[in-house]
């Protein structure tokens, strides 16, 4: 019995707990309870798996006791048991500020009682396909998490949602067809779906098939992490989610699938065969999707582009494939999430605070509540790149990797890079001084919670334009915490995990690196899973 | 592996005819579209198992190789209650879409119309910066209040915040 043994408990846990809220469909309190106290103890189980990864290597747990090839079997290594890690503690605080949210609201029942099951659902569904050694696990895991995403992206059922739905299920469903098609066809190429078969048995495939079936699966998990050409359905259909559901899914549904092609380009088709591709469109999904960022006034569009931009990051880290290439990635992914998600939650409390999230609207913020600039000035230095936080030091690794590389694509790569880099510092920088350092007087038709409070009330006269439908969601409802505890402290603890990614980047790093040196090995991986000596 | 051709020609038809209804703006079409693809890749699956008039079940004395593949049949199994569940849930999105809004099309997103119809030109962007930008002067006049040194004419009802 080691630590790796307790990897099913992250599948299984969050599924009881998904049960157990279903059942308390009307105790909101009490479910509440269940989904933090489950989610907790799921990220402590992982923590310990984490801890105990670098020194047990690679395991395989074999469910239902089956010998690979046949059975299914959940694979930890120190690259899957990190993202466990992230994945949940930003899972977590995602889901005490949703709750906090809902208790600042005080809506104890109504339709957003499904929130808990689905969210859990969603969790399991993310740690399925983190730890699974199988494709069609893969896949299955995959529809889990989707389906719990298409139900969180419509809660509610709004026009919006629904229409912003409609885009993302339909998509989100094309990208598992070619993922099925794929598994169909490497099931008829090889016999097994079994990754650690698949990578011993692939190598003696045809190498036009092998390029086909290489293809197929990238395509179809480019879609899902959202690179480039693939990418045009994020920036619709996020940002109208609640925003916890936005945080959640821009923290962790892309990487999922930036997991999955890891996954592909180093265990099933190893190789710099489509390297060239891979670099070119990481450089087109940092260019184009920051650009794309700067045309925006909404917030949760702006972070959305951001995010897109950003997946080219990890992109350009895979596509280099040495060891540090891929040990930065693994760290940018990490990174990632947190800041990522953090930027968001924070987009929910400014939408809280001057009542939208268009920054035209928007001013005099870092004066109403400085707490809020603050935690929205680190994740979004964290997200440019500033020294000390740990995005430079992603950054500072890919391009360490590309200029170790040498070749005159890898150099165009680091100056796209680069370039990206500052220009999410002007966008960031935009937003700041629109929303955070002008006098609120001086947006565009600001809504009445940003000037209302100015001075207890005196100068709500000033807004302009105010009709009785613009006073927000809060309008009738008095009196309203703006800013709960409930709510700003899973943020405060998100923003502090985004500064401990620099405190404790040393071991980080090194644990990175050798999850990267694990990966590019790849002996460890089948080893564990079909015994030694089984490739060759 | 022998493959049969019928199904393989089935599958095509079902690729070509589910594509062309995703490639539709009424969602109740994009929705048989989506139905049809999932049954090309069932079929496309169940064919991987290789041909036909194999042994399905246990038959004594029968040679390993003459059992047909099994494997297949449990991942299409799996994949037709997903596809299941997700045209049970396109379904719902429909219906609802159909409630609010009485459509059945795939609308456009109205803040990509607000973002593509904008002007190039930002106010608060690309605004004449006063030359002097600083609000302390040495001279102990009155600062002048920021914005409205750069502000055009249609910002010149904007009240002031000096009481």
């Amino acid at each position: 019995m080691i630590a790796a043994d307790l990897a099913p408990l992250a599948v299984v846990l969050p599924f009881l707990g998904a049960a157990v809220t279903f059942l308390l469909l009307r105790h909101s309190r009490a479910q509440r309870a269940v989904s933090i106290t489950t989610l907790s103890i799921t990220l402590l189980i992982e923590v310990v798996m984490l801890l105990a990864a670098p020194s047990a290597g690679t395991h395989a747990v074999r469910l239902g006791g089956w010998a690979p090839p046949f059975g299914i079997v959940l694979v930890v290594d120190q690259f899957s048991a990190l993202m466990l890690v992230v994945s949940s503690a930003v899972s977590l605080a995602v889901l005490i500020y949703a709750a906090g949210q809902g208790m600042a609201d005080g809506d104890e029942d109504g339709p957003v009682s499904i929130f808990h099951p689905t969210y859990l659902i969603l969790v399991a569904g993310v740690s399925n396909a983190f730890l699974t050694g199988d494709l069609f696990n893969l896949y299955v895991g995959f529809e889990i998490l989707l389906t719990a995403s298409y139900v969180l992206m419509t809660l509610g059922g709004t026009a919006p949602r629904i229409r912003a739905g409609v885009t993302y299920v339909v998509v989100s469903v094309v990208s598992s067809m070619l993922f099925l098609i794929a598994i169909a066809m490497i099931y008829g190429a090889t016999g097994t779906v079994n990754m650690a078969d698949l990578a011993v048995k692939l190598e003696s495939v045809d190498p036009a098939t092998q390029l086909v079936l290489h293809l197929m699966l990238l395509v179809a998990f480019g879609i899902k992490a959202a690179v480039f050409p693939l990418s045009f359905w994020l920036p619709d259909s996020y940002p109208t989610a609640p925003a916890p559901v936005t945080a959640v899914f821009a923290g962790l549904l892309t990487k999922v699938g930036v997991y999955a092609m890891v996954r592909v380009e180093t265990l099933l088709f190893p190789g710099d065969r489509i390297n060239t591709l891979l670099m070119v469109v990481a450089l087109l999904t940092m260019i184009v999707g920051i650009l794309g960022a700067l045309a925006q006034s909404d917030l949760k569009r702006l972070l959305s582009f951001t995010l897109v931009s950003h997946i080219g990051y990890m992109v350009f880290g895979l596509a280099i494939s040495t060891r540090i290439g891929l040990g930065a990635a693994v760290y940018y992914v990490a990174h990632h999430i947190t800041v990522q998600t953090s930027l968001f939650l924070v987009t929910g409390l400014i939408e809280r605070r001057g009542g939208t999230a268009n920054m035209d609207r928007l001013g005099g913020l870092a004066k109403l509540s400085p707490l809020l600039g603050i935690l929205f000035f680190l994740p979004a230095m964290n997200l440019a790149g500033i020294p000390p936080f740990s995005g430079f030091l992603g950054k500072l690794g890919l391009i360490q990797a590309g200029v170790e590389l040498g070749t005159p694509l890898a150099y165009v790569l680091v100056a796209g890079g680069v370039l990206t880099s500052l220009l999410t510092l002007l966008v960031m920088a935009r937003v700041w001084n629109r929303a955070f350092w002008r006098s609120p007087a001086d947006a565009e038709d600001p809504d009445p919670i940003l000037l209302a409070s100015k001075a207890d009330g005196s100068s709500v006269g000033t807004s302009r334009h105010v009709t009785g439908e613009e006073t927000g969601k809060f309008a009738g409802k008095d009196p309203v915490t703006l800013l709960p505890g409930t709510m700003t402290g899973p943020t405060i603890g998100l923003v502090a995990l985004g500064l401990a990614l620099t405190l404790l980047a040393g071991p980080l790093f090194t644990l990175s690196d050798d999850a990267a040196q694990e990966m590019l090995d790849r002996t460890p991986y089948i080893e564990a899973v079909l015994g030694v000596g089984a490739d060759g | 592996m022998t493959v049969d051709i019928t199904l393989i020609v089935l599958m095509a038809v079902f690729f070509a005819a589910g594509i062309y209804l995703l490639l539709e703006r009424s969602l109740t079409r994009v929705l048989l579209g989506l139905i049809l693809l999932g049954n090309g890749a069932n079929i496309l699956l169940l064919s991987m198992s290789g041909g036909g008039g194999k042994s399905p079940l246990y038959v004594s004395g029968t040679p390993a190789e003459d059992y047909t593949d099994s494997l297949p049949q449990a991942l299409i199994l799996t994949a037709i209650v997903i596809t299941f569940a997700v045209t049970a849930f396109m379904l719902g999105i429909i219906y609802r879409s159909w409630v609010l809004g009485r459509q059945d099309d795939v609308q456009d997103d109205p803040e990509d119309r607000r973002v593509a119809d904008q002007p190039s030109y930002d106010y608060e962007d690309d605004a004449d910066i006063a030359a002097d930008t600083t609000e302390f002067s040495d001279d102990g006049s009155a600062p002048e209040p920021a914005g409205t040194s750069a502000s055009g004419g249609d910002r010149a009802d904007r009240p002031e915040d000096t009481p």
